[in-house]
């Protein structure tokens, strides 16, 4: 019997208000995969990951998380990194105390012994154990990234959901990201869904691209779905720069 | 000084001070965290309605003014909650409502002008021991309810990320909302309506400029709140000034010296 996907989407459609953000979304992300989410503002990418964590309530459709409704699969086993752009810099903490959110899904008053070992073990895992004392409000935007997806691997997830993970962070930094992305996948088996606005880092890291203009404009390998024709269908226009420059398949 | 603690109405001033310092500047940097520093001024607004409802009908004040001030509580969670409305429209329009609603009533009568005017402006002569018993059970309703601190504070943090967690952060926020409430009536006693929004704000503001966590921030609000209750009480005595402007001085005061010495994040 065929392994049930890690993400199964069936007709979603969102509505806020007039405004249609999502239409007949279907898609089946296979376990295991890397799948990055491209789309021009306002294509509906982070609404489709807001359905996936319980945020919003499609107006039709529905979805399934490795064969069950998003209710069965436990809290821990969605890791979630949001948007740092919207992160509230006024807030005093520490950025273990971030990590540690994570494991207790709440925030803590007083660390325990057991929590900072397994906080400060997912801090190294990402590369960032020497920002674990330093005040979140001022971390550069890399630096959050990282503390972010520390927190986000606390309970090591069967699914990860990121949502520009790469904004505001330097070219370095990406690579570090998307380096321990992938060491986290390859040691745990994870499924992970990534919207980017970046077209050649969904080639070089994604099994799988999702075009998305509030409709699915293409879901496959990554070398099929960012063509010129595809990119023009769902942007409307695609800069010069990339159509004249082919985009090199995934580097395995 | 000695001889005014033998005093049994300054006695009941000096603990009721020291428990509304204590609870309403436990709730205080949530106020603050979440940019709901206007929040605490239409309560104080809705408290003062409420008191002058109970004026109206001869009851106790409390026991109008804290169902009234919980229900605009919650109203402008609601509101806020069901429409695109932003936070700031939302309070002003329940401020003005309430506010509106006590000025129409005591229009009525004029006899109570003066009793009115100490819930406007806190004295400690109007501290009963049935408002001691109340400002009690707040503290100890607070007390209870320590254990939601985290879930308040992730919350408050990150709203999303609660929510992505499956936390019940629509509950959480009219549980807080309500006891906010709860605490701003019964510190209308102390500080009178017009300056209890100062209260729940200031002590909160001053610890988060000497804070690096949440959770001091937390300790040293409340550190605070009670330290400038009883200081503020003290003078309020001495001097014979009304006891909500001498603890809300002495709460500038502790901020311009924080603000002088303290951290300042760079926004950003």
């Amino acid at each position: 019997m065929a392994e049930t996907p890690a993400v199964q989407v069936q007709d979603l459609s969102v509505r806020f208000g007039d405004f249609q953000a999502l239409q007949d979304v279907s898609l089946e992300a296979p376990r295991s995969s890397f799948v990055a989410i491209v789309g021009p503002n306002g294509a509906g990418k982070s609404t489709l990951l807001r359905v996936l964590l319980g945020l919003v309530q499609p107006e039709r459709g529905s979805f399934q998380l490795f064969g069950g409704p998003l209710a069965a699969l436990p809290p821990e086993q969605v890791g979630y990194v949001p948007q740092v752009k919207n992160f509230d810099r006024s807030f005093p903490a520490l950025a273990l105390e971030l990590v540690v959110s994570g494991i207790r899904r709440a925030w803590p008053f007083r660390i325990t012994p057991a929590e900072r070992t397994i906080a400060e073990e997912a801090l190294e895992q990402v590369g960032a154990s020497r920002l674990e004392n330093r005040s979140l409000g001022r971390l550069s935007g890399g630096e959050l990234q990282r503390v972010y997806l520390a927190r986000s691997l606390v309970h090591k997830p069967k699914l990860l959901l990121l949502d520009e993970p790469a904004t505001g962070v330097d070219a370095v930094g990406e690579a570090d990201l998307y380096r321990h992305l992938e060491a986290y996948q390859k040691r745990s088996g994870a499924t992970i869904l990534m919207i980017t606005h970046d077209w050649e880092a969904a080639n070089h890291h994604a099994t799988h691209v999702l075009l998305l203009n509030r409709r699915v404009i293409d879901f496959g390998p990554p070398q099929r779905v960012l063509c010129p024709e595809c990119l023009s269908r769902a942007f409307g226009h695609v800069g010069h720069a990339h159509l004249n420059e082919p985009i090199q398949p995934r580097i395995p | 000084m000695l001889e005014a603690l033998s005093l049994p109405f300054f006695q009941r001033a000096l603990l009721a001070g020291v428990l509304v310092g204590a609870f309403i500047s436990y709730y205080a940097p949530f106020v603050v965290q979440r940019k709901l520093s206007f929040l605490s001024h239409g309560l104080a607004h809705a408290a003062f309605g409420g008191v002058a409802i109970a004026l109206f009908l001869g009851t106790e004040p409390l026991w109008v003014a804290l169902p009234f001030t919980v229900l605009v509580a919650l109203g402008i969670t609601w509101v806020r909650s069901r429409t695109g409305l932003g936070e700031d429209s939302a309070i002003g329009i329940f401020l003005a409502l309430a506010l509106a609603f006590g000025i129409l009533i005591l229009s009525f009568r004029t006899s109570y002008a003066a009793e009115a005017l100490a819930y406007l402006f806190g004295s400690l002569l109007t501290v009963t021991p049935t408002d001691l018993w109340i400002t009690l059970g707040v503290l100890v309703l607070t007390l209870a309810l320590l254990p939601l601190w985290g879930r308040w504070a992730y919350a408050t943090f990150d709203r999303d990320l609660a929510l992505a967690d499956r936390r019940r952060v629509l509950t959480q926020d009219y549980l807080l909302s309500a006891l906010v409430a709860v605490a701003t009536v019964v510190a209308v006693k102390v500080v009178g309506a017009l300056l209890v929004g100062a209260f729940l704000v200031i002590p909160a503001a001053t610890a988060r400029l000497w804070s690096r966590t949440f959770s001091a921030m937390t300790v040293l609000s409340v550190t605070l709140g009670i330290s400038t209750a009883l200081v503020g009480l003290v003078l309020s005595y001495l001097f014979d000034v009304p006891s909500g402007a001498s603890i809300v001085l002495i709460q500038a005061a502790i901020f311009a010296l924080a603000f002088a010495t303290g951290r300042r994040e760079q926004a950003g």
